[in-house]
């Protein structure tokens, strides 16, 4: 089984700094792995350590950078890398993104039997980018999987967990799947995955690579676009501190409608 | 010309309509009045048997047209048959705007439905509104919460999905003449690639006790074990209100992950939410910064819940809920 795993390095949006200005600061802002595409690889790689005979395949669309999060992934078990990086590519909403990827999929990979995402990436958090990969590639998507309970003959048995109840679904490969989070024991790269991640060869493509057009790509293929970002705006309350429990008890009754 | 603003109607798992719908269909009613009266409509994927039972639930909320395809594999929700009827349906109704809710299944159907149809589609959205060229304006929050962006959408639909519980129902009745139409879609040759072998309802109970809590107490890690959650449910029966928590004490196995607030969890908006042993960080706030009033308990004084809440007391929760027991 060829399993094509989705990640994407987003900035650490728990250490964000502001300028005066009310913008981002981004120097500085450190970037990290998606949260829940490293639930997704522990998904992938325990089917792979299951059955044997699947590869993994990381792929990212990102700055150059992005690279070594690829080689972090070879070191914890995924096989290939390949960066998808372009000028071209940037400013892309989830639409281009995911025109993108299917499109490299399709002209680089084309030998895929599931491609694995993860649920949502925290800084946009749109979960829309795994379906949109799933419907240019004209594939089947299963989202919300919780885990993967077995690959046979061609399909796989997912559990899905969604707001009113737990369901067990089997689709048709070649699929797609946006994982949520699980409880695996975090993989641990041992030394010589860290020198397999360091040695390996990261395929790198750009928009020529991948048979796409430049109106296609990045910000001009994109159909949405902000028009405006602001800080958000913060409660403008002032905490009153209270240090008696007869306070306290008397605001909760105020607070809760429970007296006058 | 792409016109009116079509909701997609969820019909959730206990076989009635989303009550997202109605929160949209009462913002689309105040969307609409800024586009010309532009038609409110429906759309609804469904069971044939099923269709007049639902007629009801759609008088008098402002409705201009309800339409409707229909087949029998309609009775259990599928992505690939649903995106189908969708993508042929809404060609159909060529709108210019399409609402739908974040719930799961939205967040499942409304991608597909975007990028079969070329569109873009902006994601949990927490406010809409029309702007002076008569584009739908879509406000989400990025960078984990702490960042607000305005998104515009140069295709048709512009598409939008919105969490439940963000835009309140209309109250009153809205009396339209809502017509109800059928449309056909073309599925004969259709075969589904996913096979849907179990599903295991939650509690109905379980699920919507945190949507229509006025109070709600939640605990963090800093409630540490089942005695610290004891405590809570004691403080929540005495208010009449109901028990929230942040992620860690969910994965800490002290609360389902039904009654998780925050990012990937819930979003609530009682009148009082009161946070204990919670220290505030963004993707859980994002959840409930929205509630009228907001108390916190919390043995460090810098804890970051303490700058969004109304009323805050440092200390120990185990000793301070006891205490306001005897004093409620
Ligand atoms: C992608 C992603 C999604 C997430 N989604 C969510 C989400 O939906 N919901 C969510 O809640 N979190 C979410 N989180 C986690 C979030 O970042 C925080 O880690 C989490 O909210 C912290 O939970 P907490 O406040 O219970 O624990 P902590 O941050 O550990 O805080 C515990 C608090 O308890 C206080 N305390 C300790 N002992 C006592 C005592 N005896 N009495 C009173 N106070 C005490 C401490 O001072 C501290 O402030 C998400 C994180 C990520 C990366
Ligand atoms: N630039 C990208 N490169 C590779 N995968 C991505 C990228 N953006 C999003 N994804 C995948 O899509 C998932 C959902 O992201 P999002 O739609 O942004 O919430 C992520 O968890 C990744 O698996």
């Amino acid at each position: 089984m060829k399993i094509v795993l989705c990640v994407k390095q987003v900035p650490d949006t728990s250490d964000i700094k502001w300028t005066e200005n009310n913008t981002i600061q981004r120097e500085g802002l450190e970037s990290i792995t998606n949260p829940y595409d490293v639930y997704a690889f522990e998904s992938a790689l325990r089917l792979k350590n299951k059955y044997g005979n699947v590869s993994i395949t990381a792929l990212t669309m990102g700055p150059g950078q992005a690279e070594e999060m690829l080689r972090k992934f070879i070191a914890l078990g995924a096989d290939n890398g390949v960066l998808l990086c372009d000028k071209k590519f940037a400013g892309a909403d989830t639409y281009a993104t995911g025109k993108t990827i299917a499109s490299a999929i399709e002209s680089k990979i084309s030998d895929y039997d599931l491609i694995v995402c993860g649920q949502f990436a925290v800084d946009g958090d749109t979960a829309q980018t795994g379906p949109s990969i799933a419907n240019f590639l004209g594939i089947p998507q299963v989202t919300y999987v919780k885990e993967i309970l077995e690959y046979s003959e061609g399909s796989v048995l997912l559990v899905r967990e969604l707001d009113c109840g737990v369901e067990t679904v089997r689709v048709k490969l070649p699929a797609l799947i946006c994982v949520l989070d699980n409880d695996f024991e975090p993989t641990r790269a041992t030394i010589n995955g860290i020198a397999r991640g360091q040695a390996a060869k990261i395929e790198r493509y750009g928009i020529d690579d991948i048979d796409l057009g430049v109106e296609q790509a990045g910000l001009k293929g994109s159909p949405t676009y902000v028009s405006k970002a602001f800080r958000a705006p913060q409660k403008q309350v002032e905490c009153e501190f209270l240090t008696s429990c007869d306070d306290l008890a008397h605001q909760i009754k105020v607070c809760g409608g429970l007296c006058e | 010309m792409s016109k009116g603003i079509l909701i997609y109607s969820e019909i959730s798992a206990d076989e009635y309509i989303h009550t997202v719908v109605f929160e949209l269909s009462s913002k689309a009613l105040e969307l609409s009045a800024k586009l010309d009266n532009t038609p409110v409509m429906a759309l609804l994927i469904i069971r044939p048997d099923l269709i007049n039972s639902y007629k009801e639930a759609f008088r008098n909320c402002g409705f201009d047209k309800v339409f409707y395809v229909v087949d029998e594999r309609f009775g259990v929700y599928k992505n690939d048959l649903f995106a189908e009827a969708a993508i042929q349906a809404v060609r159909q109704i060529d709108p210019e705007i399409m609402l739908i809710g974040a719930t799961c299944q939205g967040r499942d159907l409304t991608p597909r439905i975007s990028t079969a149809l070329g569109t873009g589609l902006t994601a949990d959205c927490t406010a809409l509104d029309i702007n002076e060229k008569g584009q739908l304006a879509a406000t989400r929050p990025t960078f984990g919460g702490q960042l607000m962006a305005t998104i515009l959408c140069k295709k048709y639909p512009q598409m939008a999905t919105v969490r439940p519980k963000v835009f309140k129902p209309t109250v009153e009745n809205v009396t339209k003449d809502t017509a109800f139409i059928k449309l056909s879609v073309d599925l004969a040759g259709f075969e589904s690639k996913i096979e849907v072998l179990d599903y295991t309802k939650k509690a109905v109970a379980e699920i919507n006790t945190l949507d229509s809590a006025d109070i709600i107490v939640a605990g963090g890690k800093g409630m540490k074990n089942e005695e610290g959650f004891a405590l809570l449910k004691k403080l929540a029966d005495k208010l009449g209100g109901t028990v929230a928590a942040s992620r860690v004490a969910v994965e800490m196995g002290l609360a389902s992950k039904d009654v998780q607030v925050g990012q990937t969890g819930k979003t609530v908006s009682p009148k009082l939410y009161i946070a204990c042993g919670i220290s505030g960080a963004l993707q859980h706030t994002i959840g409930m910064n929205s509630a009228t009033k907001i108390i916190a308990i919390n043995t460090d004084k810098n804890a970051p819940i303490f700058d969004i809440c109304d009323y805050g007391m440092v200390g120990d929760a185990f000793e301070i809920i006891p205490q306001l027991l005897s004093k409620l």
